[in-house]
Protein backbone atom coordinates (compact mmCIF):
# COMPACT_ATOMS: atom_id res chain seq x y z
CA UNK A 1 0.00 0.00 0.00
CA UNK A 2 1.55 3.46 -0.88
CA UNK A 3 -0.05 6.51 -0.40
CA UNK A 4 0.93 9.45 -2.64
CA UNK A 5 0.17 13.19 -1.63
CA UNK A 6 0.99 15.76 -3.98
CA UNK A 7 -1.26 18.79 -3.02
CA UNK A 8 -1.12 22.51 -3.06
CA UNK A 9 -3.35 25.05 -0.96
CA UNK A 10 -3.86 28.47 -0.55
CA UNK A 11 -5.43 30.07 2.35
CA UNK A 12 -5.02 33.69 2.74
CA UNK A 13 -1.34 34.52 2.87
CA UNK A 14 -0.27 30.86 3.90
CA UNK A 15 0.60 28.66 1.13
CA UNK A 16 0.91 24.93 0.89
CA UNK A 17 2.83 22.66 -1.33
CA UNK A 18 3.42 19.39 -0.02
CA UNK A 19 4.70 16.54 -1.99
CA UNK A 20 6.09 12.85 -0.29
CA UNK A 21 4.76 9.18 -0.61
CA UNK A 22 3.91 6.98 2.48
CA UNK A 23 4.51 3.20 2.72
CA UNK A 24 3.69 0.96 5.04
CA UNK A 25 4.96 1.58 8.30
CA UNK A 26 5.00 5.33 10.08
CA UNK A 27 6.26 8.25 8.38
CA UNK A 28 6.07 11.27 10.41
CA UNK A 29 4.75 14.83 9.18
CA UNK A 30 7.65 16.94 11.23
CA UNK A 31 8.25 20.21 11.89
CA UNK A 32 7.14 23.18 14.47
CA UNK A 33 3.40 24.43 14.65
CA UNK A 34 2.18 26.28 11.82
CA UNK A 35 4.20 24.57 9.42
CA UNK A 36 1.17 23.37 7.59
CA UNK A 37 0.92 19.71 9.08
CA UNK A 38 -2.92 19.57 9.74
CA UNK A 39 -3.89 20.58 6.67
CA UNK A 40 -2.13 18.07 4.88
CA UNK A 41 -3.27 15.41 6.86
CA UNK A 42 -6.92 17.05 6.84
CA UNK A 43 -6.47 17.18 3.03
CA UNK A 44 -5.60 13.12 3.09
CA UNK A 45 -8.73 12.16 5.34
CA UNK A 46 -10.88 14.35 2.84
CA UNK A 47 -11.98 17.19 5.60
CA UNK A 48 -9.96 19.70 3.08
CA UNK A 49 -10.31 20.41 -0.36
CA UNK A 50 -7.05 21.60 -1.72
CA UNK A 51 -6.72 24.30 -4.24
CA UNK A 52 -4.78 21.86 -6.77
CA UNK A 53 -3.02 18.30 -6.71
CA UNK A 54 -3.42 14.77 -6.34
CA UNK A 55 -3.51 11.99 -3.64
CA UNK A 56 -4.03 8.36 -3.92
CA UNK A 57 -3.57 5.13 -2.71
CA UNK A 58 -2.15 2.57 -4.95
CA UNK A 59 -3.97 3.22 -7.94
CA UNK A 60 -7.18 5.07 -6.67
CA UNK A 61 -7.70 8.21 -6.65
CA UNK A 62 -8.75 10.31 -3.63
CA UNK A 63 -8.35 13.48 -4.98
CA UNK A 64 -7.98 15.01 -8.18
CA UNK A 65 -8.54 18.99 -8.77
CA UNK A 66 -8.14 18.26 -12.30
CA UNK A 67 -10.34 16.11 -13.02
CA UNK A 68 -12.93 17.42 -10.46
CA UNK A 69 -12.87 14.35 -8.40
CA UNK A 70 -12.66 14.67 -4.39
CA UNK A 71 -14.04 11.57 -2.53
CA UNK A 72 -16.00 12.15 0.18
CA UNK A 73 -13.78 11.35 3.73
CA UNK A 74 -16.80 8.96 4.62
CA UNK A 75 -15.96 6.72 1.88
CA UNK A 76 -11.79 6.76 1.79
CA UNK A 77 -12.16 4.76 5.00
CA UNK A 78 -8.82 6.47 6.58
CA UNK A 79 -8.46 6.23 10.41
CA UNK A 80 -8.08 9.69 11.61
CA UNK A 81 -6.73 9.79 15.57
CA UNK A 82 -7.17 13.47 16.07
CA UNK A 83 -4.95 16.05 18.71
CA UNK A 84 -8.01 15.85 21.19
CA UNK A 85 -9.24 12.68 20.78
CA UNK A 86 -12.75 13.97 19.55
CA UNK A 87 -14.78 11.19 21.33
CA UNK A 88 -18.40 11.63 21.15
CA UNK A 89 -19.25 12.52 24.98
CA UNK A 90 -22.42 11.15 24.49
CA UNK A 91 -21.19 7.26 24.12
CA UNK A 92 -19.68 5.22 26.06
CA UNK A 93 -16.52 4.01 25.24
CA UNK A 94 -18.05 0.41 23.59
CA UNK A 95 -20.04 3.31 21.81
CA UNK A 96 -17.42 4.63 20.60
CA UNK A 97 -15.17 1.89 19.87
CA UNK A 98 -17.77 0.64 18.05
CA UNK A 99 -19.42 3.66 16.14
CA UNK A 100 -18.03 3.09 12.38
CA UNK A 101 -20.29 -0.55 11.98
CA UNK A 102 -23.34 1.96 11.64
CA UNK A 103 -21.96 3.13 8.51
CA UNK A 104 -19.15 1.05 7.59
CA UNK A 105 -19.51 -1.56 4.49
CA UNK A 106 -17.97 -4.38 6.78
CA UNK A 107 -19.24 -4.74 10.33
CA UNK A 108 -16.42 -5.59 12.71
CA UNK A 109 -16.53 -9.01 14.63
CA UNK A 110 -16.36 -9.26 18.32
CA UNK A 111 -13.24 -11.01 17.52
CA UNK A 112 -11.72 -8.19 16.03
CA UNK A 113 -13.31 -6.00 19.32
CA UNK A 114 -12.10 -8.16 21.18
CA UNK A 115 -8.53 -7.51 20.06
CA UNK A 116 -8.50 -4.43 19.69
CA UNK A 117 -9.47 -4.02 23.42
CA UNK A 118 -6.65 -6.24 24.58
CA UNK A 119 -4.18 -4.93 22.27
CA UNK A 120 -5.21 -1.04 23.50
CA UNK A 121 -5.75 -1.94 27.17
CA UNK A 122 -9.13 -0.70 27.11
CA UNK A 123 -10.78 -3.28 29.16
CA UNK A 124 -11.95 -2.03 32.14
CA UNK A 125 -13.00 1.13 29.91
CA UNK A 126 -16.03 -0.02 28.45
CA UNK A 127 -18.94 0.67 29.78
CA UNK A 128 -17.38 4.16 31.06
CA UNK A 129 -18.15 7.88 29.48
CA UNK A 130 -15.26 9.59 27.89
CA UNK A 131 -15.60 12.60 30.74
CA UNK A 132 -14.69 9.64 32.54
CA UNK A 133 -11.44 9.29 30.99
CA UNK A 134 -8.09 10.45 31.19
CA UNK A 135 -6.16 12.19 28.64
CA UNK A 136 -4.21 9.16 28.12
CA UNK A 137 -7.18 6.90 28.13
CA UNK A 138 -9.16 9.01 25.96
CA UNK A 139 -6.18 8.69 23.08
CA UNK A 140 -6.67 4.97 23.39
CA UNK A 141 -10.26 4.63 22.69
CA UNK A 142 -9.59 6.92 19.84
CA UNK A 143 -7.13 4.88 18.38
CA UNK A 144 -9.05 2.03 18.83
CA UNK A 145 -12.09 3.51 17.71
CA UNK A 146 -10.25 4.86 14.52
CA UNK A 147 -8.26 0.84 14.03
CA UNK A 148 -12.27 -0.62 14.39
CA UNK A 149 -13.03 1.47 11.23
CA UNK A 150 -10.89 -1.19 9.96
CA UNK A 151 -9.16 1.75 8.07
CA UNK A 152 -6.82 2.00 4.58
CA UNK A 153 -4.49 4.32 5.76
CA UNK A 154 -4.08 5.76 9.39
CA UNK A 155 -3.41 9.28 10.44
CA UNK A 156 -2.76 10.77 13.82
CA UNK A 157 -2.67 14.40 14.37
CA UNK A 158 -0.35 15.33 17.04
CA UNK A 159 -1.63 12.22 19.51
CA UNK A 160 0.47 12.80 22.26
CA UNK A 161 0.47 16.92 22.27
CA UNK A 162 -2.16 17.31 25.14
CA UNK A 163 -0.51 14.67 27.36
CA UNK A 164 1.80 14.73 29.62
CA UNK A 165 5.32 13.04 29.87
CA UNK A 166 4.49 10.17 31.58
CA UNK A 167 1.49 9.57 29.93
CA UNK A 168 2.96 10.25 26.17
CA UNK A 169 5.69 7.53 27.12
CA UNK A 170 3.16 5.29 27.61
CA UNK A 171 0.77 5.76 24.66
CA UNK A 172 3.90 5.59 22.55
CA UNK A 173 4.28 2.08 23.90
CA UNK A 174 0.82 1.61 22.31
CA UNK A 175 1.20 3.02 18.93
CA UNK A 176 4.13 0.80 18.62
CA UNK A 177 2.09 -2.50 19.67
CA UNK A 178 -0.42 -1.23 16.88
CA UNK A 179 2.38 -0.30 14.57
CA UNK A 180 4.06 -3.59 14.55
CA UNK A 181 0.58 -5.20 13.87
CA UNK A 182 -1.24 -3.82 11.13
CA UNK A 183 -0.08 -3.48 7.65
CA UNK A 184 -0.76 -0.23 6.19
CA UNK A 185 0.59 2.92 6.17
CA UNK A 186 0.60 5.52 9.01
CA UNK A 187 0.79 9.32 8.70
CA UNK A 188 2.24 11.03 12.12
CA UNK A 189 2.03 14.22 13.04
CA UNK A 190 4.47 15.71 15.69
CA UNK A 191 6.42 18.41 16.19
CA UNK A 192 8.20 16.26 18.22
CA UNK A 193 11.96 14.91 17.59
CA UNK A 194 11.65 12.32 20.67
CA UNK A 195 8.28 10.74 18.98
CA UNK A 196 9.38 10.95 15.47
CA UNK A 197 12.74 8.96 16.48
CA UNK A 198 11.25 6.33 18.26
CA UNK A 199 7.90 5.90 16.17
CA UNK A 200 9.03 6.48 12.21
CA UNK A 201 10.87 4.92 9.60
CA UNK A 202 10.50 7.77 7.54
CA UNK A 203 10.28 11.63 8.33
CA UNK A 204 8.97 14.26 6.11
CA UNK A 205 10.31 17.35 7.39
CA UNK A 206 7.84 20.31 7.08
CA UNK A 207 8.49 24.25 7.01
CA UNK A 208 6.32 26.95 6.28
CA UNK A 209 3.93 24.98 4.29
CA UNK A 210 6.58 23.18 1.96
CA UNK A 211 8.49 19.93 2.41
CA UNK A 212 12.05 20.64 3.62
CA UNK A 213 13.16 17.13 2.56
CA UNK A 214 12.35 13.62 3.24
CA UNK A 215 14.27 10.22 3.71
CA UNK A 216 14.41 7.63 6.72
CA UNK A 217 14.69 9.15 10.20
CA UNK A 218 18.26 8.15 10.48
CA UNK A 219 19.71 10.10 8.14
CA UNK A 220 17.32 13.10 8.39
CA UNK A 221 17.41 13.84 12.24
CA UNK A 222 21.05 13.92 12.34
CA UNK A 223 21.33 16.74 10.30
CA UNK A 224 22.36 19.56 11.92
CA UNK A 225 21.77 21.88 8.61
CA UNK A 226 18.24 20.48 8.61
CA UNK A 227 17.80 22.54 12.55
CA UNK A 228 16.28 25.66 11.55
CA UNK A 229 13.39 24.03 9.54
CA UNK A 230 12.71 21.75 12.43
CA UNK A 231 12.70 24.15 14.80
CA UNK A 232 12.96 22.88 18.83
CA UNK A 233 14.77 20.48 17.27
CA UNK A 234 18.77 20.28 17.87
CA UNK A 235 21.28 18.28 15.32
CA UNK A 236 22.28 14.90 17.12
CA UNK A 237 22.75 11.44 15.98
CA UNK A 238 20.25 8.73 15.98
CA UNK A 239 21.70 5.29 16.64
CA UNK A 240 20.06 1.88 16.19
CA UNK A 241 21.00 -0.40 19.78
CA UNK A 242 20.44 -3.41 21.18
CA UNK A 243 20.09 -3.66 25.61
CA UNK A 244 22.68 -5.88 25.96
CA UNK A 245 22.79 -4.86 29.96
CA UNK A 246 21.17 -3.90 33.10
CA UNK A 247 22.89 -2.61 35.79
CA UNK A 248 20.62 -2.85 39.07
CA UNK A 249 22.59 -2.04 41.28
CA UNK A 250 23.91 1.58 39.80
CA UNK A 251 20.60 1.53 37.35
CA UNK A 252 22.36 1.98 34.31
CA UNK A 253 21.96 0.06 30.85
CA UNK A 254 24.40 -1.01 28.01
CA UNK A 255 23.16 -0.59 25.04
CA UNK A 256 25.69 -2.14 22.04
CA UNK A 257 26.06 -0.70 18.43
CA UNK A 258 27.89 -0.75 15.12
CA UNK A 259 30.70 0.74 17.13
CA UNK A 260 30.80 -0.13 20.38
CA UNK A 261 28.91 0.38 23.92
CA UNK A 262 27.08 2.45 25.19
CA UNK A 263 26.68 3.52 29.13
CA UNK A 264 23.02 4.85 29.76
CA UNK A 265 20.64 5.54 32.35
CA UNK A 266 18.46 3.36 33.23
CA UNK A 267 15.92 2.28 30.15
CA UNK A 268 12.04 0.77 30.52
CA UNK A 269 13.65 -1.98 27.93
CA UNK A 270 14.47 -5.67 28.29
CA UNK A 271 17.48 -7.04 27.80
CA UNK A 272 18.19 -8.14 23.89
CA UNK A 273 15.30 -5.54 23.23
CA UNK A 274 16.18 -2.90 20.05
CA UNK A 275 16.28 0.65 20.74
CA UNK A 276 17.05 3.32 19.14
CA UNK A 277 18.99 6.37 21.44
CA UNK A 278 19.58 10.23 20.19
CA UNK A 279 22.65 11.81 21.12
CA UNK A 280 22.28 16.20 20.91
CA UNK A 281 25.30 16.94 19.34
CA UNK A 282 25.81 19.76 21.55
CA UNK A 283 26.60 16.67 24.08
CA UNK A 284 29.46 15.28 22.53
CA UNK A 285 32.87 16.07 23.22
CA UNK A 286 36.01 15.24 21.42
CA UNK A 287 39.43 14.28 22.92
CA UNK A 288 42.85 13.76 21.58
CA UNK A 289 43.43 10.91 23.78
CA UNK A 290 41.54 8.76 26.16
CA UNK A 291 41.03 11.12 29.60
CA UNK A 292 41.38 10.11 33.40
CA UNK A 293 39.57 11.29 35.84
CA UNK A 294 36.58 12.38 34.58
CA UNK A 295 32.72 11.67 35.49
CA UNK A 296 32.26 10.91 31.48
CA UNK A 297 31.07 7.29 31.12
CA UNK A 298 30.77 6.94 27.38
CA UNK A 299 34.65 7.22 25.49
CA UNK A 300 34.29 5.69 22.06
CA UNK A 301 36.93 5.70 19.79
CA UNK A 302 36.78 7.11 16.27
CA UNK A 303 38.03 9.03 13.61
CA UNK A 304 37.03 12.49 12.04
CA UNK A 305 34.95 12.38 9.04
CA UNK A 306 34.06 15.80 8.17
CA UNK A 307 34.26 18.92 9.96
CA UNK A 308 31.74 21.58 8.36
CA UNK A 309 32.15 25.24 9.15
CA UNK A 310 29.79 26.53 11.24
CA UNK A 311 28.65 29.82 12.56
CA UNK A 312 29.09 32.01 15.71
CA UNK A 313 32.35 30.32 17.05
CA UNK A 314 30.70 27.07 16.42
CA UNK A 315 31.64 23.88 14.17
CA UNK A 316 29.93 20.77 13.43
CA UNK A 317 32.34 17.79 13.37
CA UNK A 318 31.36 14.34 12.09
CA UNK A 319 33.08 11.21 13.97
CA UNK A 320 33.36 7.89 12.41
CA UNK A 321 32.63 5.75 15.46
CA UNK A 322 32.18 1.80 13.54
CA UNK A 323 29.49 2.35 10.83
CA UNK A 324 27.83 5.10 12.91
CA UNK A 325 28.57 8.89 12.07
CA UNK A 326 28.29 10.52 15.50
CA UNK A 327 28.06 14.58 15.46
CA UNK A 328 29.37 16.67 17.54
CA UNK A 329 29.22 20.45 17.72
CA UNK A 330 32.25 22.27 19.47
CA UNK A 331 33.53 25.64 19.04
CA UNK A 332 36.04 26.47 16.03
CA UNK A 333 38.60 27.67 19.01
CA UNK A 334 38.56 24.12 20.40
CA UNK A 335 38.91 23.31 16.86
CA UNK A 336 41.87 24.59 16.47
CA UNK A 337 43.31 24.68 20.00
CA UNK A 338 42.90 19.85 19.03
CA UNK A 339 44.18 20.61 15.66
CA UNK A 340 41.33 18.48 14.50
CA UNK A 341 41.27 17.78 10.92
CA UNK A 342 39.48 14.59 9.08
CA UNK A 343 41.21 11.58 9.39
CA UNK A 344 42.64 11.90 13.04
CA UNK A 345 42.08 9.54 15.69
CA UNK A 346 39.76 10.85 18.13
CA UNK A 347 37.48 9.59 21.27
CA UNK A 348 33.89 10.78 21.57
CA UNK A 349 33.18 11.75 24.67
CA UNK A 350 29.24 11.40 25.94
CA UNK A 351 27.80 11.83 29.58
CA UNK A 352 25.69 8.72 30.28
CA UNK A 353 22.76 11.13 31.68
CA UNK A 354 22.65 12.97 28.09
CA UNK A 355 21.54 9.97 26.09
CA UNK A 356 17.28 10.91 25.04
CA UNK A 357 15.53 7.77 25.97
CA UNK A 358 13.94 6.83 22.64
CA UNK A 359 13.36 3.35 22.57
CA UNK A 360 11.85 1.07 20.19
CA UNK A 361 12.38 -0.96 17.16
CA UNK B 1 -59.73 24.14 45.02
CA UNK B 2 -60.72 20.47 43.83
CA UNK B 3 -62.53 19.03 43.25
CA UNK B 4 -62.30 20.51 39.49
CA UNK B 5 -65.67 21.28 37.69
CA UNK B 6 -66.62 19.36 34.64
CA UNK B 7 -66.17 22.72 32.71
CA UNK B 8 -62.81 23.34 34.39
CA UNK B 9 -61.45 20.40 33.68
CA UNK B 10 -62.71 20.15 29.97
CA UNK B 11 -61.00 23.71 29.42
CA UNK B 12 -57.53 22.40 31.36
CA UNK B 13 -57.59 19.39 29.12
CA UNK B 14 -58.19 21.50 25.83
CA UNK B 15 -55.47 23.68 26.65
CA UNK B 16 -53.20 21.04 27.09
CA UNK B 17 -53.56 19.19 24.50
CA UNK B 18 -53.50 22.64 22.04
CA UNK B 19 -49.77 23.28 23.98
CA UNK B 20 -48.69 19.61 22.90
CA UNK B 21 -50.00 18.92 19.55
CA UNK B 22 -48.51 22.59 18.62
CA UNK B 23 -45.16 21.44 20.15
CA UNK B 24 -45.10 18.28 17.94
CA UNK B 25 -45.85 20.34 14.56
CA UNK B 26 -43.48 22.89 14.97
CA UNK B 27 -40.73 20.29 16.28
CA UNK B 28 -39.56 18.75 12.82
CA UNK B 29 -39.94 22.24 11.61
CA UNK B 30 -37.82 24.01 13.98
CA UNK B 31 -35.25 21.48 14.13
CA UNK B 32 -34.59 21.32 10.44
CA UNK B 33 -34.68 25.45 10.81
CA UNK B 34 -32.25 25.39 13.77
CA UNK B 35 -29.84 23.21 12.12
CA UNK B 36 -29.99 24.75 8.80
CA UNK B 37 -29.28 28.42 10.59
CA UNK B 38 -26.35 26.47 12.80
CA UNK B 39 -24.49 25.11 10.20
CA UNK B 40 -25.19 26.42 6.80
CA UNK B 41 -24.58 29.44 5.00
CA UNK B 42 -26.94 30.57 2.46
CA UNK B 43 -28.09 33.92 0.54
CA UNK B 44 -31.02 35.45 2.03
CA UNK B 45 -29.95 33.74 5.83
CA UNK B 46 -30.57 37.14 8.03
CA UNK B 47 -33.92 37.45 6.12
CA UNK B 48 -34.98 33.85 7.15
CA UNK B 49 -33.51 34.19 10.12
CA UNK B 50 -35.82 37.86 10.75
CA UNK B 51 -39.06 35.74 9.04
CA UNK B 52 -39.16 33.19 11.86
CA UNK B 53 -38.52 35.86 15.04
CA UNK B 54 -41.40 37.80 13.79
CA UNK B 55 -43.89 36.34 15.52
CA UNK B 56 -41.67 37.25 19.00
CA UNK B 57 -41.70 40.78 17.91
CA UNK B 58 -45.39 41.47 16.47
CA UNK B 59 -48.19 42.00 18.23
CA UNK B 60 -49.87 38.17 18.66
CA UNK B 61 -53.34 40.14 17.33
CA UNK B 62 -51.27 40.78 13.61
CA UNK B 63 -49.90 36.91 13.65
CA UNK B 64 -53.61 35.83 14.37
CA UNK B 65 -55.07 37.64 12.04
CA UNK B 66 -52.73 37.25 9.38
CA UNK B 67 -53.62 33.46 9.75
CA UNK B 68 -57.09 34.24 9.48
CA UNK B 69 -56.23 35.84 6.09
CA UNK B 70 -54.21 32.49 4.95
CA UNK B 71 -56.27 29.94 6.65
CA UNK B 72 -59.23 31.02 7.21
CA UNK B 73 -62.00 29.49 4.70
CA UNK B 74 -61.79 31.78 2.41
CA UNK B 75 -58.21 32.19 2.77
CA UNK B 76 -56.01 30.46 -0.21
CA UNK B 77 -54.30 28.11 1.79
CA UNK B 78 -57.64 27.42 3.73
CA UNK B 79 -59.87 27.64 0.81
CA UNK B 80 -57.03 24.76 -0.77
CA UNK B 81 -57.19 22.82 2.35
CA UNK B 82 -60.49 22.20 2.49
CA UNK B 83 -61.47 21.45 -1.12
CA UNK B 84 -58.74 18.80 -1.66
CA UNK B 85 -58.36 17.81 1.98
CA UNK B 86 -61.61 18.45 3.23
CA UNK B 87 -59.60 20.19 6.34
CA UNK B 88 -60.53 22.91 8.06
CA UNK B 89 -58.48 24.76 10.73
CA UNK B 90 -60.54 28.20 11.39
CA UNK B 91 -62.63 28.26 14.33
CA UNK B 92 -61.13 24.74 15.62
CA UNK B 93 -58.94 23.34 18.02
CA UNK B 94 -56.45 22.64 15.16
CA UNK B 95 -56.53 25.87 14.43
CA UNK B 96 -55.72 27.31 18.01
CA UNK B 97 -52.91 24.62 18.20
CA UNK B 98 -51.43 26.48 14.69
CA UNK B 99 -51.63 29.77 16.03
CA UNK B 100 -49.61 28.35 19.27
CA UNK B 101 -46.63 27.02 17.56
CA UNK B 102 -46.67 29.83 15.39
CA UNK B 103 -46.04 32.04 17.97
CA UNK B 104 -43.73 29.98 19.69
CA UNK B 105 -41.96 28.84 16.84
CA UNK B 106 -39.03 31.70 17.11
CA UNK B 107 -38.52 30.25 20.90
CA UNK B 108 -37.75 26.97 20.51
CA UNK B 109 -35.55 27.71 17.25
CA UNK B 110 -33.42 29.69 19.04
CA UNK B 111 -32.73 27.33 21.66
CA UNK B 112 -32.35 24.71 19.07
CA UNK B 113 -29.81 26.60 17.53
CA UNK B 114 -27.84 28.08 20.08
CA UNK B 115 -27.07 24.20 20.97
CA UNK B 116 -26.40 23.56 17.97
CA UNK B 117 -24.03 25.72 17.68
CA UNK B 118 -22.22 25.02 20.62
CA UNK B 119 -21.01 21.67 19.60
CA UNK B 120 -17.89 21.28 18.44
CA UNK B 121 -17.89 20.96 14.58
CA UNK B 122 -14.95 18.33 15.10
CA UNK B 123 -17.09 15.95 16.70
CA UNK B 124 -19.05 15.90 13.36
CA UNK B 125 -15.58 15.69 11.12
CA UNK B 126 -14.66 12.64 13.44
CA UNK B 127 -17.95 11.22 12.94
CA UNK B 128 -17.31 11.47 8.94
CA UNK B 129 -14.17 10.07 8.98
CA UNK B 130 -15.83 7.18 10.68
CA UNK B 131 -18.11 6.64 7.83
CA UNK B 132 -21.11 8.40 8.34
CA UNK B 133 -22.86 10.40 5.88
CA UNK B 134 -24.87 13.90 6.34
CA UNK B 135 -27.65 12.01 7.83
CA UNK B 136 -26.19 9.74 9.76
CA UNK B 137 -24.08 12.96 11.73
CA UNK B 138 -27.05 14.48 12.54
CA UNK B 139 -29.15 11.91 14.19
CA UNK B 140 -26.08 10.09 15.88
CA UNK B 141 -24.00 12.86 16.83
CA UNK B 142 -25.47 16.71 16.50
CA UNK B 143 -29.20 16.05 17.44
CA UNK B 144 -28.16 13.32 20.86
CA UNK B 145 -25.60 16.37 21.41
CA UNK B 146 -28.45 18.78 21.34
CA UNK B 147 -30.72 17.27 23.50
CA UNK B 148 -31.07 19.57 26.13
CA UNK B 149 -31.54 22.60 23.82
CA UNK B 150 -34.28 20.69 22.23
CA UNK B 151 -35.98 20.06 25.69
CA UNK B 152 -35.45 23.76 26.45
CA UNK B 153 -37.32 25.11 23.02
CA UNK B 154 -39.43 22.17 23.75
CA UNK B 155 -40.85 23.70 27.02
CA UNK B 156 -40.60 27.45 26.34
CA UNK B 157 -43.24 26.58 23.46
CA UNK B 158 -44.82 24.42 25.53
CA UNK B 159 -45.42 27.20 27.97
CA UNK B 160 -45.96 29.60 25.37
CA UNK B 161 -49.01 27.77 24.11
CA UNK B 162 -50.59 27.71 27.51
CA UNK B 163 -50.35 31.65 27.78
CA UNK B 164 -51.18 32.47 24.01
CA UNK B 165 -53.93 34.23 23.80
CA UNK B 166 -53.66 37.39 20.74
CA UNK B 167 -53.12 35.09 17.62
CA UNK B 168 -55.79 32.45 19.27
CA UNK B 169 -58.49 34.70 19.57
CA UNK B 170 -58.17 36.69 16.37
CA UNK B 171 -57.24 33.23 14.18
CA UNK B 172 -59.98 30.80 16.52
CA UNK B 173 -62.04 33.01 18.37
CA UNK B 174 -63.40 31.94 22.09
CA UNK B 175 -65.50 28.84 21.58
CA UNK B 176 -65.94 27.15 24.31
CA UNK B 177 -64.97 23.24 24.09
CA UNK B 178 -63.46 24.01 21.14
CA UNK B 179 -60.71 26.84 20.82
CA UNK B 180 -61.57 27.92 24.49
CA UNK B 181 -57.99 27.45 26.18
CA UNK B 182 -56.97 29.06 29.94
CA UNK B 183 -56.60 32.48 28.88
CA UNK B 184 -58.97 32.61 27.12
CA UNK B 185 -61.34 31.35 29.54
CA UNK B 186 -60.05 33.78 31.94
CA UNK B 187 -60.47 36.50 29.91
CA UNK B 188 -64.65 35.41 29.00
CA UNK B 189 -64.96 35.19 32.87
CA UNK B 190 -63.84 38.52 33.86
CA UNK B 191 -66.21 39.97 31.25
CA UNK B 192 -69.06 38.81 33.15
CA UNK B 193 -70.39 40.33 36.60
CA UNK B 194 -69.71 37.62 39.68
CA UNK B 195 -66.95 35.78 37.24
CA UNK B 196 -64.23 36.74 39.47
CA UNK B 197 -63.92 33.65 41.72
CA UNK B 198 -63.97 31.25 39.06
CA UNK B 199 -61.46 33.39 37.23
CA UNK B 200 -59.08 33.04 39.85
CA UNK B 201 -59.52 29.11 40.10
CA UNK B 202 -58.36 29.05 36.59
CA UNK B 203 -55.34 31.20 37.48
CA UNK B 204 -54.13 28.59 39.80
CA UNK B 205 -54.86 26.45 37.56
CA UNK B 206 -52.53 28.08 35.10
CA UNK B 207 -49.77 28.57 37.90
CA UNK B 208 -50.02 24.94 38.50
CA UNK B 209 -50.08 23.38 35.03
CA UNK B 210 -47.10 26.20 33.96
CA UNK B 211 -44.96 24.94 37.32
CA UNK B 212 -45.59 20.88 36.36
CA UNK B 213 -44.46 21.85 33.14
CA UNK B 214 -41.18 23.66 34.11
CA UNK B 215 -40.14 21.14 36.71
CA UNK B 216 -41.07 18.17 34.13
CA UNK B 217 -38.58 19.81 31.84
CA UNK B 218 -35.74 20.59 34.12
CA UNK B 219 -35.75 17.16 35.10
CA UNK B 220 -35.11 15.73 32.09
CA UNK B 221 -32.52 19.15 30.40
CA UNK B 222 -30.91 18.23 33.96
CA UNK B 223 -30.44 14.75 32.83
CA UNK B 224 -29.88 15.09 29.30
CA UNK B 225 -27.33 17.16 29.97
CA UNK B 226 -25.53 15.29 32.29
CA UNK B 227 -25.66 12.41 29.49
CA UNK B 228 -24.19 15.02 26.77
CA UNK B 229 -21.62 16.05 29.36
CA UNK B 230 -20.93 12.18 29.98
CA UNK B 231 -21.00 11.75 32.98
CA UNK B 232 -22.65 7.88 33.70
CA UNK B 233 -26.21 8.29 34.82
CA UNK B 234 -26.05 5.43 37.46
CA UNK B 235 -23.59 3.98 39.50
CA UNK B 236 -19.65 5.49 39.44
CA UNK B 237 -20.57 8.67 40.75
Amino acid sequence: MTLSVAVEHQQGSFRLDARFVCGEGVTALFGQSGAGKTTVVNAIAGLMRPTRGRITLDGETLFDADRGIHIPARKRRFGYVFQEGRLFPHLTVRQNLTYSRWFGSGEPGAADIGHIVELLGLGDLLERRPARLSGGEKQRVAIGRALLARPRVLLLDEPLASLDAHRRNEIMQYIELMRDEVRIPIVYVSHSAEEVVRLAATVVLMSAGIVVTMGEVEEVMGRPDLRAAAGIFEGGTVIDARVTGQDMQYELATLAFDGGVLTVTNLDALIGEPVRVRIRARDVSIALEPPRGISIQNVLPGKVAAISAGSNGVVDISVAVGSVILRSRITRRAVEQLGLMPGLEVYALIKAVSLDRSGGR
Amino acid sequence: MFPLSATELEIVLLSVKIALWSVAVSLPLALAAAYLLARHDFPGKSFVDAVIHLPLVLPPVVVGYFLLLLLGRRGPLGAWLEEWFGIVVAFRWTGAAIACSVMGFPLMVRAIRLSIEAIDPGLEAAAETLGAGRAGIVFTVTLPLALPGILTGMLLSFARSLGEFGATITFVSNIPGETQTLPLAIYALTQVPGGDSAAMRLCVLSIILSLAALVVSETLVRRASRRVLGYDTVGRG
